[in-house]
């Protein structure tokens, strides 16, 4: 009997120990968006396509610059299959007109195309981070100041107003460097931040007014630290997902820019560059649009997967 | 005079619309002595709040300002101090408990950062031994297992166990003074026995003088050693505990009390609510600002405002703020728990609120009943 009694105790005892495993809110938010299995493909290709980019120079098999005078305009090994006697083994996606490999060209491509969608993006959060805070925090003169300027430039069309600023820079040292990439930076920066910063100042008005921000100023919290720790984690999650959206927004404003010859410089290949140049010759071979063509797609629909998942998974309404 | 921990003088405290100047503190005056609980008891919009938080200067300004007065606070006034000062003072040497534990915790911060603040704030603690204290006092309000459950969210925790990591917050740096502000008011009453029991002990354990806020007079009774009933901005009675419960000296407070459902109530009585609603801050009543509900009212009432003083046939430091219950008054020698009420008044104004215009939607619900 007294071995039964023991032996409840310690089942008692089990269970008034608060056992279950901890999740962070923001490890619940990845669970959930890895359960997502469109993100989640979306992910892999984006990571397969960082991969691609970091590791160019040792998976291409050509230098993307280096031209095969003789075997231009060669179409990919599989058109082999349905009759075309321009290809050649050597070159498995073909060349181009001057006799580039389309493969390696493709590969060093994604590198313009990670860049600009991470280093504009960036520089677009710091932004509208910054002004949308302060306007929203601090409120008053500064909130109507900052607002319209931020409404002067969200009047502005997007594309029209990133054109004419790279083709007013061009030919200027900031036009030029980096084979333009820097006037890109700027202009996707310039026409994007306002987004953000609206965002950002509606999610602080609203968490700024929130009981617990008034706790931690009855705690003696100073304005920085609020910003910091209690207004800054509450509003993350809608700029995230902004985030994940403007990202291939810039990469296709990029192909767009370099489809139109106002991109970035040939020769260094991007794929609106390739796009570009291989229109010309499109009643020939399609091959040279529909290749960079297909991967701005698959990247652009990798990016807008991970975006909804992330919508999904950091919405707090949508418990799992 | 001298000992006391906080002086409040003469607080005015107003808010500036666009209707017009609300005063919601109206020259308020009271003083708590170093570990003594005193309690502030009145209807909604009284002031309550307003008072607490312009302690702290933690009225949202604009539109609010804190026209007048002086609060000396150890020997310091806290309305003469700069920013940096008053921050200084928030948290490490007065503390407060907010109403509603659901909203007061941020939801992305774990417990232990959110009362780890506070000490790395006031105290410069250092990581680790702010979580080793954070557990202490987790232990200390009474969170089982505080250990394993430093890490939680707040969405992991129950409304009382909430209350109770706030009441932590407030404790952390040893404050010498705590408000809290309606403590309860959005737990159950199990949970509210508990957690004011919690205070009770802390107050008395760490010799902590509190600021008890509430609308409930049940609350303050087994909690408070002073009450002061305040209304529509002002204080309109002062008294010991014991002493306001058994000779309440001001029609407002006989309202509330009969408002109230006793337990040792042989009887079936009925519950009197005070009919009406508290008046505008912005135009407050000439006179007494509680003559328009009060069924006692004489021409007096409205027309000067009584003065809070001593009350005869009362403890030395009674006072009230009523023509009626002072020297020579027509309620001296009434009392509160045998008038039923004048039943004439209270018709006379149902009469009033039946010929107001209809609301505009039928299927409203009713205006609440002015009960407390």
């Amino acid at each position: 009997m007294a071995a039964a009694v023991t032996a409840q105790d310690k089942r008692v005892a089990e269970l008034n120990v608060i056992s279950r495993k901890q999740r962070s809110l923001w490890g619940d938010a990845f669970y959930r968006l890895i359960r997502n299995r469109a993100a989640l493909v979306g992910l892999f290709v984006i990571a397969f396509a960082a991969l691609l980019a970091i590791f160019a120079p040792l998976i291409s098999p050509y230098d993307p610059l280096e031209q095969h005078g003789k075997d231009g305009l060669m179409e990919p090994i599989w058109t082999q299959a349905f009759g075309s006697k321009f290809t050649n083994p050597a070159y498995v996606f073909g060349t181009d007109t001057l006799g580039r490999d389309n493969l390696s060209r493709l590969i060093y491509s994604s590198r313009v195309s990670l860049i600009i969608g991470f280093v504009p993006v960036s520089i677009v959060v710091v932004i509208g981070l910054t002004v949308g805070m302060l306007a929203g925090y601090v409120g008053g003169v500064v909130d109507d100041f900052l607002m319209r300027v931020t409404d002067v430039v969200y009047a502005f069309p997007d594309l029209l107003f990133v054109i004419i600023i790279v083709a007013t820079l061009r030919g200027t040292a900031l036009g030029d460097a980096y084979d333009g990439l820097l006037v890109i930076f700027v202009g996707i920066a310039v026409v994007n931040w306002v987004g953000v910063a609206r965002l950002v100042r509606g999610q602080v008005l609203s968490v700024k007014n929130r009981e617990f921000v008034e706790a931690a100023r009855a705690i003696g919290a100073g304005p920085g630290r609020i910003m910091r720790t209690h207004v800054f984690p509450n509003i993350l999650a809608p700029v995230i997902v902004t985030v994940a959206f403007a990202i291939p927004g810039a990469m296709l404003t990029e192909s767009v820019l370099s489809f139109l010859g106002i991109g970035i410089r040939p020769p260094t290949p991007t794929w609106g560059v390739m796009i570009n140049e291989g229109f010309i010759v499109f009643s020939t071979t399609p091959w040279p649009v529909l290749l960079p063509s297909f991967c701005i797609s698959i990247v652009l629909l990798a990016f807008t997967f991970v975006g909804d998942g992330l919508r999904d998974a950091l919405d707090p309404r949508s418990k799992m | 005079m001298a000992q006391q921990l906080l002086e409040v003088t003469d607080l005015h405290t107003q808010f500036f619309t666009r209707d017009g100047v609300v005063r919601a503190v109206d020259g308020v005056t009271f003083e708590v002595a170093a570990g003594e609980t005193l309690g502030i008891v009145g209807e909604s919009g009284c002031g309550k709040s307003v008072t607490a938080l312009s302690l702290m200067r933690l009225i949202p300004q604009p539109p609010g300002k804190i026209v007048k007065g002086k609060i000396m606070f150890d020997g310091a006034d806290v309305l003469k101090m700069d920013d940096d000062e008053v921050r200084g003072i928030r948290g490490n040497n007065i503390a407060m408990i907010f109403q509603d534990p659901m909203t007061s915790l941020n939801p992305v911060l774990t417990i232990s950062r959110q009362i780890s603040e506070a000490l790395e704030l006031h105290l410069k603690m250092d990581k680790s031994e702010a979580r080793k204290r954070t557990i202490e006092l987790l232990d200390l309000v009474g969170i089982p297992s505080a250990k394993k459950r430093v890490d939680d969210y707040p969405h992991q925790f129950s409304g009382g166990m909430r209350q109770r990591v706030m009441i932590a917050m407030a404790l952390s740096c040893n404050p010498k003074l705590i408000l809290a502000d309606e403590p309860t008011t959005a737990l159950d009453v199990t949970i509210q026995a508990q957690i004011l029991d919690l205070l009770k002990n802390l107050a008395r354990e760490f010799r902590t003088a509190f600021i008890l806020i509430t609308h409930d007079l049940g609350v303050v009774a087994g909690m408070t050693q002073r009450i002061h009933v305040m209304y529509a901005g002002k204080i309109v009675e002062k008294a010991d505990t014991g002493e306001l419960f058994a000779n309440p000296k001001m029609p407002y407070t006989w309202g509330l009390l009969r408002s109230i459902p006793r337990l040792d109530e042989r009887r079936k009585a009925k519950l009197v609510p005070i009919e009406g609603l508290p008046p505008d801050l912005i135009a407050p009543p000439p006179g007494c600002r509680f003559e328009p509900r009060c069924q006692y009212r004489r021409d007096v009432c409205h027309e000067k405002e009584p003065p809070l003083e001593h009350i005869p046939n009362s403890k030395p430091d009674h006072e009230a703020r009523c023509w009626g219950t002072q020297q020579g008054g027509w309620l001296v020698d009434t009392d509160w728990r045998k008038e039923v009420g004048d039943t004439r008044i209270i018709e006379e104004i149902k009469q009033e609120v039946a010929q107001l215009p209809p609301e505009p939607k039928p299927g409203d619900v009713p205006p609440p009943p002015a009960a407390i």
